[in-house]
């Protein structure tokens, strides 16, 4: 391109006054904001029960998708649940980021045996997990069941046999597992939100 | 009709005005310093709700973790041991964005939409607006925006806007099991400071009150503090916040100065060319000139 010096200094003039124009706030930056989109608005929001200790604060647990038949469903969101009385929609530290523990790739999601001498843990599938500890349970109870104590009183004790609670149980969870172990003579049982 | 959630109060580096005509509520968050444990709540539940993971770090020795604020760390426990009179005070401030009503980071801001001030008091960054200078950190006089090495963008709390517009609580004062971070009205978190300073000074604080610098307009994230006299206890809160003189002089004299003088610049050259015309060589002149070129 050949551009003489006249036309050199024109295009200078040009460009200043453009660029003063635009400086000064001639040019229309329509002024316009979004905030992130609120992540939440379809989710779907499940009420459940914090697991880690024996506080049991309500939370509330929100997923993707709306359960359709085509959507897998998967936990991105939790938070505080505000109708339950016994957190009234606060969480502490570890309840805030219970998501990174449902997310763990740590997370054990299987039982898991390790036999007497062995230094192994064996994956076993759900139904052999029930079969193998109610076998102990009743072997344990056969051999060690006091009915009654030294002064002939009735006690139905199972003493050499202890349980622990899940801490996510509510109320009405609670009292059954009080109902069936009382039932059975269990007497050491507690939350494992206090191992 | 609005084409956004929340009224825009002020847009860096935007000189159209917004929609100002209706009025939203203020909004404030008040931090009890003397309610807070440390328990950190506001921190996870904050990287929760926000999508954000910092790196896991080390123990230094100190409860602070991470140890600053960080393109992923919008706010952070920072606890301060100090003795005042004759006793050890462990003194906890959730440090983070203060949402000043006049914004050092928005004035310093020279690109158009990175940083949105809300009319509801709210100051957001918007990374897609921005170009990474870091104007926003020499404007901030709390030292709160920090630049992602990642995509060399800033980051602050957001005061979860998006929960806020939708008429929810930031995620961490939703948290807070004791109830230190609360969320509402300005007018109502005032009041609600009010009744906690008198209840301070009947428990022997003579100088509790409510950190709310007027150095930067008021501030959308209050604290109440046991001895408001000296902030400067809590992990160096500033006594009296200013927006730096730098980018008050820059932003606030020079830049319009400037700009009259391009303007002025421009309309001088317009007024010579009106005037006097053109630079023209006559034809005498240039037969002259080219006569003893030759020669």
């Amino acid at each position: 391109m050949n551009v003489s010096r006249r036309g050199f200094f024109k295009i200078c003039g040009a460009g200043m006054t453009g660029s003063s124009l635009v400086a000064m706030g001639f040019t229309p930056t329509a002024a316009l904001a979004e905030v992130r989109q609120y992540k939440l608005a379809h989710a779907t929001e499940t009420r459940s029960i914090c697991p880690y200790c024996s506080v049991s604060c309500g939370t509330l647990i929100y997923s993707m998708g709306d359960k359709s038949k085509n959507a897998k469903a998967r936990i991105f969101h939790i938070e505080g649940d505000p109708d339950n009385p016994v957190n009234r929609g606060s969480l502490c530290p570890k309840g805030a980021g219970l998501l990174d523990m449902v997310q763990s790739p740590l997370r054990l999601t299987h039982p898991e045996v390790r036999e007497p001498g062995s230094t192994e843990w064996k994956r076993i599938s759900w139904d052999e997990a029930f079969d193998r500890i109610a076998k102990h349970m009743k072997a344990d109870r056969d051999a060690n069941f006091v009915e009654k104590n030294e002064a002939g009183l009735t006690v139905n004790r199972w003493n050499t046999f202890g349980f622990l609670a899940s801490s996510a149980a509510s109320n009405e969870p609670g009292y059954l597992t009080h109902k069936v172990l009382r039932g059975l003579g269990a007497v050491a049982f507690d939350t494992q939100a206090r191992i | 009709m609005a084409l956004q959630s929340l009224d825009i109060a002020r847009r860096s580096a935007t000189t159209t005005e917004a929609p100002q005509v209706r009025e939203t509520t203020e909004v404030a968050k008040l931090i009890d310093v003397s309610a807070c444990i440390g328990c950190k709540a506001c921190q996870a539940a904050c990287m929760e709700w926000n999508d954000i993971r910092p790196e896991v770090g080390n123990n230094v020795g100190i409860y602070d973790n991470p140890q600053d604020l960080d393109d992923k760390t919008w706010t952070l426990m920072r606890f301060s041991e100090v003795e005042e009179n004759g006793k050890l005070e462990w003194l906890i401030r959730k440090d983070g964005c203060m949402h000043c009503a006049d914004p050092g980071c928005l004035k310093a801001c020279p690109s158009p939409g990175a940083i949105i001030q809300y009319s509801n008091g709210i100051v957001d960054f918007h990374q897609e607006n921005c170009i990474g200078c870091g104007y926003c950190i020499t404007g901030c006089p709390f030292d709160v925006p920090r630049i992602s090495k990642a995509d060399s963008k800033a980051y602050k709390c957001s005061l979860c806007s998006d929960r806020v517009a939708v008429g929810q609580a930031p995620a961490c004062a939703k948290a807070c099991p004791t109830g230190a971070i609360k969320f509402g009205a300005k007018e109502d978190m005032v009041h609600y400071a009010e009744g906690r300073i008198e209840d301070l000074k009947e428990r022997g604080y003579q100088n509790a009150g409510l950190y709310d610098p007027q150095g930067v307009g008021g501030t959308h994230v209050m604290y109440v503090l046991q001895h408001a006299d000296k902030p400067t206890l809590y992990a160096g809160l500033p006594e009296d916040p200013q927006i730096s003189p730098t980018v008050a002089l820059w932003k606030g004299v020079a830049k319009p100065l400037a700009l009259l003088a391009l303007g002025a610049t421009a309309v001088g050259s317009l007024f010579h060319y009106v005037m006097k015309g053109p630079n023209e060589v006559s034809k005498e002149l240039e037969e002259e000139v080219e006569r003893e070129d030759a020669k």
